[in-house]
């Protein structure tokens, strides 16, 4: 049972609350019409569903109502921290293939 | 392999139980196998055997991590049914239903198949409408099925809520009376026994931290506890931990892992005699030989891998069963447990090829993949065997994620697991 910390309500709120969204920061490719099948699948469906350290969307359902993200180890399921869409993680694994699909990560860390 | 049978248990019973033979072996592992399946669950020893029965191929090691069985196929509610809406879903699961009609009798293991017949519940006029649908598909491809009437429910299930005032009334249902249940442990360890039997070497407690490729192309695994295994094919049958297994070889799968979890209740007299299931209140339940009531509904909606899930889950769970059963409302749960699920977008295996050569994945059954462990397997054994995806086999390749050709059980048919 979770107990998340909404970035917006600035308040923890049990699991109930809130739903979980998939994974976080995947860059909707600027011209779809441009994609080849592969690429466009890709962003569709290719998740990296990793064993450990995940970056996820939540949205406060019934609460704010408005979508944040969640570094989470998927094994213990401890939540380490919330932040808010836009912003980038502070705690990343740099071996994780799917952090250099952060889409804001070179505005937010330069 | 002893045979067992009536006589060989009363043989046995002369001596109080003391000479029974070890139901497989604990083989070291070789240098190299023609066939190298990572994953000792169901599907897995499943492929195995099929490997070494229909194609003589019995040069395979089982890898497993853990104990034989220990995962998914320990943790499931043992639910068979073929009743898909889609050709290409329901031609695989009533291929599996056919082969667990001749199982016991063709591992000489009794897996306790029961075919107590599974209502899959309406409780809308678009539910309904759904399943008089799928009931139509599923006659169209010979497997059987039927839609009852409110009425045809009470009287199949007479402990069932069917009053009017319900929350959610039950008008009607889909009705399999093929289907049923089987002893899951059964499953895999009558498939494993068999295996071995025929050769194959089962590794356990051998965990694959490293799949070894050259030229894109995949030569061996690397193991925690015998390093490197050899094998010209490499089929991964590891269900919740499949994204981990691709990652090693460097490629994603359209897949996510979520904990399922499942629950049963004390043990109490006989009282439910079939398999119900509802998707619109979003449980299913059935009773086991020893009494205990065995319930399960939906995934938790996070990603997971700690073989456990939340508390709200389990509520929600029960409170559908009790919308169906006021009754069961004061019987207590004794245990409840999670399993790893994999689950694809379209709800529909994957059984394929991947980016890598002869690496080739067996995953994303994701809730439902207990009633396919004998379809699951043979198919990936022709699929291994040949190097190319069986007939079955075909429709399910991870590449239909790229051109378009989904099977989209989980839309289209609104079946619960």
């Amino acid at each position: 049972m979770f107990y998340i910390f909404c970035p917006y309500c600035g308040e923890h709120r049990e699991e109930e609350e809130f739903h979980p969204k998939g994974q976080a920061h995947l860059a909707r490719p600027e011209n779809p019409d441009d994609c080849t099948d592969e690429e466009w699948g890709n962003f569709l469906y290719f998740r990296s569903n990793p064993r450990g350290l995940h970056h996820e969307m939540w949205v406060h359902a019934i609460g704010c109502r408005k979508f944040f993200n969640v570094t989470r180890d998927t094994l213990t399921y401890e939540i380490k921290e919330t932040y808010r869409m836009g912003e980038s993680p502070q705690v990343t694994q740099p071996s994780d293939a799917h952090t250099s699909n952060f889409r804001q990560s070179s505005e937010a860390t330069s | 392999m002893q045979k067992y049978s009536g006589f060989g248990l009363l043989k046995h019973a002369l001596t109080y139980h003391e000479n029974w033979q070890r139901v497989w072996r604990n083989p070291k592992p070789k240098k190299k196998y023609d066939v190298i399946i990572v994953g000792g669950g169901g599907h897995g020893l499943a492929t195995a055997f099929y490997l070494a029965k229909v194609h003589n191929i019995t040069n395979v090691a089982v890898v497993e991590k853990g104990y034989l069985g220990g995962g998914n196929t320990a943790r499931n509610t043992t639910i068979v049914r073929s009743n898909y809406l889609w050709d290409e879903a329901a031609l695989l699961y009533e291929h599996a239903m056919k082969l667990w009609e001749g199982m016991s009798q063709e591992l000489n293991y009794n897996v306790m198949f029961s075919q107590r017949g599974v209502l899959n519940l309406g409780h809308t006029l678009q539910d309904m409408r759904d399943i008089q649908r799928r009931v139509n598909a599923n006659r169209l491809n010979g497997i059987d099925s039927e839609a009852l009437d409110t009425r045809g429910v009470q009287e199949i299930v007479p402990i069932l809520d069917c009053s009017s005032n319900a929350r959610y009334p039950i008008l009607g249902a889909s009705w399999q009376p093929r289907a049923g249940v089987a002893r899951h442990d059964a499953v895999a360890w009558g498939y494993a026994r068999a295996a071995d039997a025929m050769g194959v070497d089962l590794l356990q407690q051998c965990e694959v931290d490293d799949i070894i490729t050259e030229d894109g192309a995949a030569v061996g695994v690397s193991t925690k506890q015998h390093g490197v295994i050899y094998g010209d094919r490499i089929g991964c049958v590891v269900a919740g931990n499949s994204g981990v297994l691709a990652k090693m070889a460097g490629f994603q799968l359209p897949i996510e892992s979520h904990p399922l979890q499942a629950l049963v209740s004390e043990p109490i007299r006989p009282i439910l005699d079939t398999v119900v299931m509802s998707n619109q209140v979003h449980g299913y339940i059935s009773q086991s030989d020893k009494g205990d009531l065995v319930i399960g509904a939906g995934i938790d909606g996070y990603n997971g891998y700690g073989q456990r899930g939340s508390y709200p889950t389990v509520e929600h769970t029960l409170q559908a069963i009790v919308e169906m059963f006021p009754m069961f409302s004061r019987v207590r749960m004794n245990r409840q447990w999670g399993g790893i699920v994999d689950t694809c977008p379209d709800a529909c295996p994957i059984i394929s090829d991947t980016p890598v050569e002869n690496l080739f994945f067996n995953c994303g059954w994701g809730t439902g993949g207990f009633k396919a462990t004998p379809g699951s397997g043979h198919v990936f054994a022709a699929t291994l065997a040949r190097g190319e995806a069986n007939e079955l086999a075909k429709p399910f390749s991870m590449f239909r994620f790229h051109n378009g050709a989904l099977v989209d059980e989980h839309g289209a048919a609104g079946v619960a697991h």
